[in-house]
């Protein structure tokens, strides 16, 4: 049970990133929290998954904090001055 | 016993994703901000997963089912995944916000911008 509490904090930490992910004043800022909202979402896809006891939840946690890293180097080249 | 454990754990996990999400608004600047949500939300996961092993552990001691054997290892591949992308990620936009003409806001020494105008200048 308290894994589904943590998940539920969790849930409102990543709301707070939310408001800057759409309050930021600049395109960096965005990323940051783009960045920051990745890696909460992992930490409560693994709670979840302990909550429910299915270890594939956990397989899509792996997933997604590979694909986030790839999309992040990505936006970080595309700021730096073009994708060629 | 063990389940004090994991509370701890968890406890720790929440209070520092927590810090690190309000560390997005407190601080002025591209870079501090980056320097507080990247280092506490990555601190803060790894004890998540520290969570998720211990109590995967209990379980597969309690049943013996080997579903929660897969559900320790693969957490240990998360964790893994996790302490080789995440600084990579954090160092890459903090020098694309750098090329791209952010400037840190009060700094002093800037010995990068330096280094890229002598750059430029030879």
């Amino acid at each position: 049970m308290m894994f589904l509490y943590a998940t539920i904090l969790i849930g409102i930490a990543g709301l707070i990133v939310l408001l800057r992910l759409l309050l930021g004043p600049t395109v960096s800022d965005r990323v940051v929290a783009l960045d920051t909202l990745n890696t909460l979402v992992v930490a409560a896809m693994l709670l979840l998954g302990a909550y429910y006891e299915r270890a594939i939840y956990i397989d899509i946690a792996i997933v997604y904090a590979l694909l986030s890293y790839i999309g992040t180097l990505i936006i970080a080249k595309y700021l730096q001055g073009g994708l060629t | 016993m063990i389940e004090y454990v994991i509370m701890i754990f968890l406890a720790i996990s929440v209070t520092f994703n927590m810090l690190g999400s309000i560390a997005l608004h407190r601080f002025p600047d591209v870079y501090t901000r980056l320097h507080g949500a990247t280092k506490c939300t990555t601190f803060g996961t790894i004890f998540a997963t520290f969570a998720v092993i211990l109590h995967a552990i209990v379980r597969l001691k309690e049943t013996g089912n080997p579903k929660y054997l897969q559900m320790a290892l693969h957490s240990a591949v998360a964790l893994l995944a996790l302490l080789l992308t995440n600084p990579v990620g954090a160092h890459a936009i903090a020098k694309a916000s750098h090329m791209s003409g952010y400037l840190p806001k009060r700094a002093v020494v800037d010995a990068y911008l330096e280094k890229r105008r002598e750059k430029r200048n030879e």
